[in-house]
């Protein structure tokens, strides 16, 4: 008999609860007819219960089924992350989906999938199992980009990540391949021992196999060089699609990347530092240089967000702990900026893709000044202005680098912030300096839902930069 | 002799799938005959076609399904291999498994991906 | 037996010819056939590995990659056809609505 393995279902628990939740909906919306409604609230529901349940297990670090799946802080962490964004994400689609005609049930089924991918990316430490949450999560964001069959740039962009994102898989694949070939075992924990002996640290295979690593995640995570397909994909998918993968998805991979190299190969960092660094100085750079000349507004957060990529690898150099706790905190922060600007652009956001030009905001301020007072909110913070949430989450990224002596790459960082109030402002002055051209036209559609979403953004954004303190000792656990 | 009695049933049982499912389907299934069906071979496509002629989507969506499902097989074989040794632990394993590829038939069937027409 | 690094190196070839077939052909379909490649050359080295350090991890590993390949295909294929019933073509060069 071959012994059975250590089967923890209570740690597995919020996986398991959100599989069953996203199979009942995908055959739930094969019984009900054109509304979907139920769907919305099922899909909410799943993600509380997920949620919840993964406090199950307390907060130590508890590896279960032989090694490869782990329970500690970070992984609670972002599984909260992933619930909150994932239900904003499904908030904003309910109003959103109406007016456009997406009348498709499997939306909501996917992007539960897509947060169980996350959650297992998040919560793996085995090569396998990385690889395995990277692909639940990308063919989930393919099928969703691609949501608007009938839109042309839904299916270019759609088919270029697509072609991108199995391109990157191949190298990501290959990089595990000879990490493993190099150590001789596939789980994070045993590659950090057999690394800690000295002769295995210059096996060119080894190292071969952790550039094609960088170079995987690279793509994954869109940094530069290898950050092409973010704007494109990020203006043809549907907008509430390009909120969801701007936030949950990316924080996943990060986790991942973090797992793999902080728990997995520091033994090695002298090899990836220095690449990762430059890798981390162009992303910020070609960033913010990119979204300054940007007129869409998915555009502008598109090279926006690519510039916050860059940020968060600046947490993920520091190899700290407090790195770590900057990485989860800037996450969960990002997570509300991004929403509370993306639920903007969806609310104003007309049949074929109208009023998404920077030039459309125009007269906002004077017409809508609540929106308009928002969306400076979300700008404001995602720029890093004290005392907003992005604020706070920059500067425990720095403060972690500085502390490992990091100190260019801070004061990189730093240039960038200033370089990035530049398109932030651009918008806030159209808003309000600006007098429309022609009458003024712009009609926000106000769902309930999305004014929710919001409000929950606006109150994050805000708390987490007045308050950071209760967040910040839960992610130092 | 004794060595043998399981590989003759493995026979048996082969010949007799194989065997069953010609005949029930010779039994059952609707007879119509048509010029294209009595062509010597028969494939839903006309024999004599030019090559840059394009072929209904219908065959991709076929493919795409049969692709998916046949896959999955992969995980069956290795389990079938261990399947005494494995014991009940694998079999509530391999259960919840085809249990998840269930529904993903189910959702194909009752969504219409398996109807030709 | 065969040295391990014969394996290797076909591996190593078999996947630069698929990262050179998606960056050189312009069809949709061919530079997904090439994607293939390069997750099977993967798989070569995967066993290989398996089979010269005398585990099991490689070949689970392979199964996966195999599985996922599967999934990939389908959502990929789906992917064309949608986009092929807006436009007539699966040239990528032609797929440039976005740009910059």
């Amino acid at each position: 008999m071959i012994p059975a393995p250590i089967v923890d279902l209570v740690s597995l628990s919020p996986v398991i609860v959100l599989s069953l939740f996203a199979m009942g909906v995908l055959i739930l919306d094969l019984f009900i007819g054109k509304d979907k409604t139920v769907l919305v609230f099922l899909s909410l529901l799943g993600l509380f219960l997920a949620a919840v349940s993964s406090l199950a297990k307390g907060t130590g670090p508890i590896y279960s089924f032989s090694n490869s799946y782990v329970v500690d802080t970070f992984s609670i962490f972002l599984t909260f992350v992933f619930a909150i964004s994932s239900a904003l994400a499904i908030m904003l689609s309910v109003s959103y989906n109406k007016e456009q005609g997406i009348k498709i049930g499997e939306y909501y089924s996917i992007i539960l999938f897509c947060t169980v991918g996350m959650i297992v990316l998040a919560s793996s430490a085995d090569l396998i199992m990385i690889f395995l949450g990277i692909e639940i999560v990308s063919i989930s964001l393919y099928i969703l980009a691609g949501i608007r069959r009938t839109e042309k740039r839904s299916n270019e962009a759609a088919l270029k990540y697509f072609l991108l994102g199995a391109f990157a898989s191949g190298f990501l694949l290959y990089g595990m391949a000879l990490v493993y070939g190099a150590t001789g075992t596939t789980h994070l924990k045993d590659i950090a021992s057999v690394l800690a002996s000295s002769e295995f640290k210059t096996s060119p295979i080894l190292l071969m196999g952790v550039v094609l690593l960088v170079v995987g995640f690279g793509f994954k995570v869109a940094s530069v060089p290898f950050h092409m397909w973010a704007p494109d994909v990020y203006q043809g998918s549907a907008t509430p699609v390009t909120a969801f993968m701007s936030v949950g998805p990316k924080a996943a991979v990060f986790a991942a990347f973090f797992r793999i190299f902080v728990e997995g190969i520091p033994n090695i960092s002298d090899y990836w530092d220095t690449i990762l660094c430059i890798v981390a100085v162009i992303t910020m750079f070609v960033g913010n240089l990119g979204a300054i000349i940007q007129d869409n507004m998915k555009r502008l957060l598109a090279y926006s967000s690519i510039s916050h990529a860059g940020y968060i690898l600046v947490a993920l150099i520091a190899k700290n702990s407090l790195g770590m706790s900057s990485l989860l905190f800037y996450m969960l922060a990002y997570a509300f900026m991004s929403f509370g600007a993306f639920a903007i652009i969806i609310i104003l956001d007309k049949q074929n893709g109208d009023n998404l030009e920077v030039k459309d905001y125009a007269g906002l301020g004077f017409k809508h000044p609540v929106i308009a007072v928002c969306m400076s909110i979300f700008l404001l913070s995602l720029g890093g202005l004290p005392p907003f949430a992005g604020f706070v989450g920059k500067f425990y990224i720095f403060s972690a680098a500085v502390k490992e002596g990091y100190i260019t790459l801070v004061v990189l960082g730093v240039l960038n912030s200033a370089i990035s109030f530049y398109y932030y402002l651009r918008v806030i002055v159209y808003m309000y300096m600006k007098e429309p051209e022609g009458d003024y036209q712009v009609q926000p559609s106000l769902a309930p839902f999305s004014l929710l979403v919001i409000g929950i953004a606006v109150f994050g954004t805000i708390e987490l930069g007045i308050f950071p303190g209760p967040v910040i000792s839960w992610t130092m656990n | 002799m004794e060595q043998y009695i399981g590989a003759s049933l493995m026979l048996l049982f082969a010949t007799g799938i194989a065997g069953g499912m010609v005949l029930m389907t010779s039994l059952l299934g609707p007879k119509k005959s048509f010029a294209d069906k009595d062509e010597p071979f028969e494939c839903g496509e006309s024999q004599i076609v030019s090559p840059h002629q394009r072929f209904s989507v219908k065959f991709y969506l076929v493919a795409v399904l049969f692709i998916l499902f046949d896959i999955e097989a992969v995980f069956l074989f290795p389990w079938a291999i261990l399947f005494k040794k494995l014991g009940m632990f694998g079999f509530i394993e391999m259960f919840l498994f085809l249990l998840i590829l269930g529904v993903g038939l189910l959702y194909v069937w009752k969504k219409g991906g398996l109807d030709w027409e | 037996m065969a040295p391990l690094s014969h394996y290797l190196v076909l591996s190593g070839i078999l996947f630069t010819i698929g990262v050179m077939g998606v960056l050189v052909r312009r069809n949709a379909i061919v530079v997904f056939m090439s994607i293939e490649i390069m997750l099977n050359a993967v798989n070569i080295s995967l066993i290989a590995f398996d089979r010269y350090l005398g585990q099991h991890d490689g070949q689970i590993f392979s199964f996966m990659v195999m599985a996922v390949a599967a999934a990939e295909v389908s959502v990929g294929l789906a992917i064309v056809i949608a986009m092929f019933r807006n436009k007539p073509t699966i040239n990528l060069d032609e797929f440039n609505l976005m740009k910059w």
